[in-house]
């Protein structure tokens, strides 16, 4: 008789199982959630400031271990994912995973970063990156960096937190050997120095009320000042917008100058922080701040550790009272945080995505709020505009153009740098008035006007006025005026495929990975122009849809130096 | 109410069309039937805009806009077939098919990407693909291959917007960017819950049920509801051929239902191959003669060590029923006139409403007894006593879902992360949109994390924490004075009776901070709206209905009631507790509350049924087990319970079912139960019927049959009928013309529904018909053409003066104290993959695969004084009963607390817990037993 008999399993063996029901997912021992106490400090559990604790994490552990990662989440009530994704979004957080045994393996001793930027690049950093593994050992990790902000001084190597001018490997060498790891303080003018100057009179007459808030915006629009990050926004039009919203209103600075090639910001804050942090304290009394966000790459170390110092002798003798709170927010290594509303993001501690827009971050901003996001130059030029009057900087110009920019000149140059130049200068004018001219030899082949995503443009085309506006019927735009320029001579060619190359792996390697026509098109458009042959009309589609689809600007402007090699450079390609 | 709504207008490819306000420019697309191709937009998700599929042109703007995330203004021009808007669209569908569309087309047949990209015709083959990724198939539930992922985020947005079980994310970036589970880690290691809800959102077979079920052929899909807890999901089950060639149910997707719209947890989803399982009864069973009932029995069969066929043979209906309903007969008859009656009847509140009033009228009418009862009285009795008492209604104010309208939730003695996970899902919506939740739990449950205070207070002290709050709420000023003076009795005997339980003293003992209790007690009083959720942790106590009535007290002396987002919700556990409690599947009750004892109401049901019945209400679970044990209960029909599991003290629970001289279980498996049955009934699934259940919400539901029960197996309906018969009841539900009682009949199943309507005044306005046609009603309904009350109690209460009353509580210890001897306290409650004692769910593969053994949880510092390693086997002894497991050490558990499933036969939990009950709700003590824990030297443990 056939009569059902219970087995002991029911589960069959190919089945996957766990071997008990239990809590499921990684455990945290109390030891683990110590050692991340620890490590944070006094740092609050906040969750916009889950950057910084994984900083802090990593700059103690010289990585983030899983286990860490667990703890933290765990001290933040945090899913673990919700902290993973972020870690694992940025570049300078080294996340690591326990191995079969659950041990983890120790970071290296030390990690030295080469700028693979196109300047860097023309200056020989391929050759740096191939020779120093083996000079430097095993336990020092070389890395290739994306452009480190110090284009002038190419080629770039970053010895832990230590930026190597004109690196050779000698000299990365001899800093790696002495463990000089940390980053000079600039010799900038302090507090006491910029008052004996006459700075923060502007913001105390602003709070004093001899000058009013009306004849303060008009000033600023009249001016003509555009937002210098490189979307070139009028200035004086975006603080009205922001006041007219409801309060509280915040106001982020980004000074995460990522853009290859541009190092300008990182130029004047090295020198004269105040008089950035009085335009902006301006600014906020204008627009009625009810705080201020600041957020600065993570690679400007110098920088971090100048602005920690004068924001605490700030806060430690205000200038006037009632200011805003402010508060340093530390970058991790991603060049899309340079654009608007991944920054916000990212100052709320999370992955830096754009967010889609409408609505604008004027309206709809940081934690929700309304916000002034402001490029730090806009905010550097403020106390010169206001206290010269508009007309002055309005008078500045040339070839019928408007105002000054501060170009930042690098590649095959004499005197390569940030140069103030009137705007709507030429490339031509430019290199020779400003730069010294090119090089001994040197034939102008071609120049960047607008760091990487700004196009290329060949010399034949080295007469247009730069400016906002004037390069657009060109295919290209001025951006943040970062200037590279390529040259041909008797023992080199610079070539504008290699240029393309180099940028698109660039964008391929910084897209932040939401939207498809810039993850899958940087992707699948660097290895198609990697390609001896370009598949012209593909690339033409591709270029099409990630200018039209993409969700912002990276995207959008991926494919200008392809773009641009066709349109000016094909006879290049009929070489290749 | 109904203001004309302002429609938008706008053009769309040169046409007027108008959209709803809100509305994206998608769907009002979609609705004038000009789609646009999209992938990321899911209808259930909030819209993310990331694939750019769904990009239109918009006059006057710089780029392509996605027409998922912009909705229309007046006067727009949109453009979604215009050549650079196609061009767009196509090259997306490109792009994205280049890295992910042979992946897709090998995971599943309905890929969202190759539709579009067909229908657009998007190029093929020019363009590089990616590298391919190993797929993580470690979970028994889905398989995840990434090869055929456009991270679009649909999965990420159900986990974590949806569900918030925040397991998936996007890791990494750029062409590197991943679908993440935790750490990158593989999902059988993660904190996945296998809700599936990421599955049924995945539009490219990148996530897909485990071993290719999802490229089956389906033969047809049927809407029906899910069997197991009382939230009431409406799913439909996709119907197919299993590997012996059976029709099963192959996959499980969400249903739009009121109570669940469309999301499912681990259980609704992939616990449904229990109905197929090779163990299911098919043919009657007839204990073999000379083959006596020893409970030592149970374990030798779950064991192996004694086959089913050593205690039964086989037999055919005619002689199993004969045999059944002879015996019952016979004791009936046997009995001396005037004496208790012999006869008892467990129901169940798995069955369906029809059984459920079906089997209460032949205990009533055939047993001519009122002793009848099912495991209501094992969970929520004392709730419903309490609320009989002071609200007059035992149903809960309001649904579950009216925490999205709460400003504070109070949760207390209740995990719905494991055993009400959709429920537990509006609960942590609501707090992501800003509501304030009080946990109130001993133990740091998958819900602490969301909580703004989690009171994890001693167990056993809910009436110290609960009358703190109250002493506060009443000095200081936190009293809603109108409403208590309009609406409610006793106020004065309340506050008299908490004016001693200070913040301070209350804090003593219960542990739990005075300043905190003031906290909680005025953000409760003061909030705009507080509902309180609460579960077994309040009434499984010997002093459980004293936890419920300070828990109305609360609600009542604040207002927190009678609006939306207020209220009191005793979350149900069985999928149909409430509707069984509804139709009289308890002993002081005919159906919707009519005592038995009054003489009216038996004069009615006289009349109605023409059946003479008994005035004295019957006699409860644990009363009927001691009834059995003391010999006075002689015989038993026991129909989908199992008392010889879910019963406390199972020792003496198991004795007292042996002793019984006659038992018949009707069932669809051999449970503990059945092994000490005299016959035993084959009967019908869920999956296999016709039938109304009735949810948390009130809110009765349709199930509708997908399969035909196994062999000889009959409807449930049917069986009760049979035996109905055979003790003298001339009924005539299922007739000939409805077939032999094998397959499922609708006809008969609406007869008995429409006879219990005519009884249940909050079913007066929702026939048959309306089920059939709506699916789902709220109850009560008046009239057909209206919805339902989804809140009650807005005006009156329904008592007799139409006020509530306050019946006031003191703290009082229980019986179950540790001692030197037993130093701990242990709590039995269940795991988010079994469903109460595994008749179910230890027979779907997937949820036995993921939750195989039983566990003890234990505190890190208890286990380090035991020596327990995590894992390692451990004994744990009561009063009452021993058990052995495996250690799972957790800070999760309170310090002296251990924590036990009682899913378990290897562990049976209930062998350590105690049969002494609550005065007034009749329901045991399962949440605190005093026990003590020792290290088992050797690593034999069960299940290792």
């Amino acid at each position: 008789m056939a009569i059902t008999e219970i087995p002991l399993r029911v589960v069959r063996d190919e089945l996957p199982r766990r071997q008990r029901a239990r809590s499921s997912g990684r455990k945290v021992d109390p030891s683990t959630l110590d050692e991340v106490r620890d490590a944070l400090g006094t740092l609050p559990l906040r969750r916009d400031l889950l950057i910084e604790h994984l900083h802090a994490l990593n700059d103690r552990h010289g990585q983030l271990r899983a286990d860490h990662l667990a703890a933290l989440a765990q001290l933040h009530r945090l899913a673990q994912v919700e902290v993973f994704e972020v870690a694992s979004f940025y570049h300078h957080f080294d996340v690591v995973r326990e191995g079969a045994d659950g041990a983890f393996e120790a970071p290296a001793s030390l990690t030295v970063r080469v700028c693979n930027g196109l300047s860097c690049e023309l200056a020989g950093a391929r050759a740096l990156i191939e020779k120093l593994p083996s000079l430097l050992g095993a336990d020092v990790r070389v890395l290739e960096a994306p452009c480190v902000g110090r284009c002038e001084q190419a080629p770039v190597a970053v010895v832990h937190q230590r930026p190597v001018a004109q690196a050779t490997a000698e000299r990365v060498q001899g800093e790696a050997a002495r463990r000089r790891t940390q980053d000079d303080l600039p010799a900038a003018i302090d507090l006491p120095g910029y008052l004996a100057q006459g700075g923060y009179r502007l913001l105390r007459d602003c709070h004093a009320g001899t000058r009013d808030i009306e004849s303060v915006l008009k000033a600023m629009e009249d001016s003509g000042l555009r937002g210098l990050g490189g979307a070139g926004f009028p200035a004086g039009r975006k603080w009205r917008i922001v006041r007219a919203e409801s309060a509280p209103r915040l106001m982020a600075v980004n000074i995460d100058e990522g853009e290859p090639g541009t190092f300008k910001d990182r130029h004047y804050l090295e020198r004269d922080p105040h008089r950035f942090l009085e335009g902006m304290l301006v600014a906020a009394w204008a627009v009625g701040i009810a705080k201020i966000y600041v957020y600065l790459r993570d690679e400007y170390h110098g920088c971090r550790a100048l602005l920690e110092r004068e924001l605490a002798a700030l806060r430690a003798a205000p200038p006037a009272a009632g200011l805003p709170e402010i508060e340093l927010r530390r970058g991790a290594g991603a060049y899309i945080c340079g654009e608007e509303s991944a920054m916000i993001e990212s100052i709320e501690g999370k992955r830096g995505m754009p967010r889609l827009r409408p609505p604008y971050v004027a309206q709809v901003g940081l934690f929700g709020r309304p916000t002034l996001e402001h490029n730090f130059e806009t905010l550097y030029w403020v106390r010169d505009l206001l206290e010269r009057g508009p007309q002055w900087f309005a008078s500045q110009g040339r070839h019928g153009r408007k105002g000054l920019r501060s170009f930042s000149v690098s590649g095959r140059v004499r005197e390569p740098g940030v140069k103030l130049a009137p705007a709507g200068i030429t490339l031509r004018e430019l290199v020779d008035e400003y730069c010294g001219g090119l090089p001994e030899g040197h034939e102008l082949y071609a120049y960047l006007p607008g760091g990487a995503s700004g196009g290329i443009l060949p010399a034949s085309m080295a007469d247009i006025p730069l400016d906002f506006d004037t390069l657009q019927p060109h295919g290209c735009f001025i951006g943040s005026a970062a200037v590279m320029v390529l040259t041909r001579s008797a023992r080199h060619v610079d070539r504008a495929v290699d240029a393309a190359r180099n940028l698109m792996r660039f964008f391929e390697d910084e897209s932040c990975g939401q939207c498809t026509p810039c993850r899958a098109g940087t992707a699948k458009a660097r290895a198609l122009i990697e390609r001896d042959t370009w598949d012209l009309p593909l690339l033409a589609e591709l270029s099409q849809v990630m200018r039209d689809a993409s969700i912002c600007g990276l995207g959008q402007a991926a494919p200008n130096p392809v773009d641009c090699v066709v349109r000016y450079f094909p006879h290049e390609l009929e070489r290749a | 109410m109904n203001k004309p709504v302002e429609l938008i207008e706008f053009s769309l490819n040169g046409r007027a069309i108008t959209a709803q306000p809100g509305e994206t420019i998608l769907d009002a697309a979609k609705r004038a039937r000009m789609p646009i191709p999209h992938l990321c937009a899911s209808r259930a998700l909030e819209p993310a805009g990331n694939c750019r599929a769904c990009v239109v042109e918009i006059a006057g703007e710089r780029v392509l806009a996605p027409s998922c995330c912009r909705t229309p203004t007046a006067g727009m021009k949109v453009e979604s077939t215009s050549a650079r808007a196609v061009a767009a669209q196509k090259m997306v569908l490109e792009l994205l098919v280049s890295d992910a569309g042979a992946a897709s087309a090998a995971q599943t047949q309905e890929s969202k990407l190759l539709f579009w990209a067909d229908r657009l015709q998007a190029p093929r083959g020019r363009l590089p693909g990616r590298e391919s990724v190993a797929p993580d198939t470690s979970h028994p539930a889905f398989a995840v291959n990434l090869d055929a992922c456009i991270q679009c985020t649909r999965c990420i947005r159900a986990c974590r917007d949806e569900q918030v079980n925040d397991v998936l994310g996007l890791a990494f970036r750029g062409a590197h960017a991943k679908i993440v589970f935790d750490q990158d880690d593989p999902v059988l290691a993660s904190t996945c819950v296998a809700c599936g809800e990421c599955v049924q959102a995945c539009p490219t077979g990148a996530l897909m049920p485990a071993r290719g079920v999802g490229l089956e052929k389906i033969e047809k899909t049927v809407d029906s509801v899910c069997p197991y807890c009382g939230v009431g999901c409406q799913l439909t089950w996709h119907v197919g051929r299993n590997e012996q060639g059976a029709e099963s149910i192959r996959y499980v997707t969400g249903r739009d239902g009121p109570a669940n719209h469309g999301r499912l947890c681990v259980k609704g989803r992939f616990g449904f191959d229990y109905v197929r399982d090779g163990e299911r009864l098919s043919v009657p069973l007839i204990r073999r003669d000379g083959v006596g009932k020893d409970p030592a029995q149970i374990e030798q069969v779950k064991r192996g060590e004694l086959p089913l066929s050593a205690l039964f043979r086989e037999a055919g209906w005619d002689e199993a029923l004969d045999r059944a309903a002879g015996g019952l007969a016979r004791i009936r008859d046997g009995a001396v006139p005037g004496a208790p009656s012999p006869l008892a009847g467990f129901g169940s509140a798995k069955g369906s409403n029809e059984e459920a009033y079906l089997f209460q009228k032949l205990v009533r009418t055939g047993f001519r007894t009122h002793n009848v009862d099912h495991c209501t009285r094992l969970c929520h009795a004392s709730s419903v006593a309490a609320l009989l008492e002071g609200i007059g209604s035992g149903a809960v104010s309001n649904p579950v879902e009216d925490v999205a309208r709460a400003d504070l939730i109070l949760l207390i003695g209740a995990n719905p992360a494991a055993n009400h996970p959709v429920a537990a899902s509006w609960i942590k919506n609501a707090v992501k949109r800003g509501a304030r939740l009080v946990l109130a739990d001993p133990r740091a449950t998958p819900m602490a994390r969301f909580a703004t205070w989690h009171l994890a207070f001693r167990p056993d002290t809910d009436v110290a924490l609960l009358t703190g709050l109250l002493h506060v709420i009443v000095t200081e000023g936190l009293v809603d004075e109108a409403f208590v003076a309009a609406r409610v009795n006793g106020y004065e005997a309340l506050k008299a009776s908490v004016a001693e339980a200070t913040p301070e003293r209350m804090a003593e003992i219960c542990g739990i901070p005075a300043a905190t209790i003031r906290e909680v007690a005025r953000a409760y009083a003061t909030s705009k709206g507080s509902m309180i959720l609460w579960g077994m942790g309040i009434s499984q106590h010997v002093h459980g209905t004293d936890n419920a009535r300070c828990l109305i007290a609360l609600a009542l002396v604040t207002g927190q009631i009678g609006r939306p987002g207020t209220g009191l919700h005793p979350l149900r556990g069985q999928n149909n507790v409430q509707g069984a409690s509804d139709a009289g599947l308890i002993p002081m009750m005919y159906p919707n509350y009519q005592r038995v004892v009054r003489d009216e109401v038996r004069a009615k049901f006289e009349s109605l049924w023409g059946e003479g019945l008994g005035s004295e209400a019957g006699l409860t679970v644990v009363e009927i087990m001691h009834a059995a044990a003391a010999g006075t209960i002689r015989g038993m029909f026991v129909e989908g319970e199992n008392p010889a599991m879910s019963d406390p003290d199972l020792d003496h629970a198991r004795a007292a079912i042996a002793k019984l001289e006659h038992l018949v279980v009707q069932d669809i498996f051999p449970t503990e139960t059945a092994i000490l049955a005299d016959v035993v009934l084959p009967a019908s699934a869920w999956a296999e019927k016709w039938g109304t259940v009735t949810n948390t919400d009130r809110l009765i539901q349709i199930g509708r049959p997908a399969l035909t029960p196994p062999g000889q197996a009959r409807q449930d309906l049917w069986v009760i009928e049979q035996i109905a018969r055979r003790i003298g009841l001339g009924w005539n539900y299922w007739r000939a013309e409805d077939g032999d009682g094998h397959a499922a009949a609708e006809a008969p199943v609406a007869r008995v529904y429409e006879e219990m309507r005519g009884v249940m005044e909050p079913l007066a306005g929702v026939p048959w018909s309306r089920l059939v046609r709506e699916d789902a009603v709220v109850t009560p309904a008046e009239r057909e053409d209206e919805p339902g009350h989804a809140v009650v109690f807005t005006d009156r209460f329904p008592t007799a003066d139409g006020r509530a009353t306050l019946v006031p509580a003191r703290f009082a210890p229980g019986p179950e104290q540790p001692s030197a001897e037993y130093p701990l306290v242990i709590a039995t409650g269940r795991v988010l993959e079994h469903w109460h004692t595994g008749a179910m769910t230890r027979r779907a593969e997937v949820l036995e695969a993921l939750a195989p053994a039983p566990v003890v949880s234990i505190h890190p510092v208890d286990a380090a004084r035991l020596d327990l390693a995590d894992g390692a086997a451990l004994r744990v002894e009561s009063r009452h009963g021993a058990i052995e497991a495996v250690a799972d050490i957790t800070p999760a558990v309170r310090e002296g607390q251990l924590f036990i499933p009682f899913a378990y036969w290897e562990a049976a939990a209930n062998k350590l817990t105690g049969s002494a009950i609550d005065a007034f709700g009749k329901i045991p003590g399962f949440k605190v037993t005093a026990v003590r824990a020792v290290r088992i030297p050797e690593p034999a443990a069960p299940g290792s």
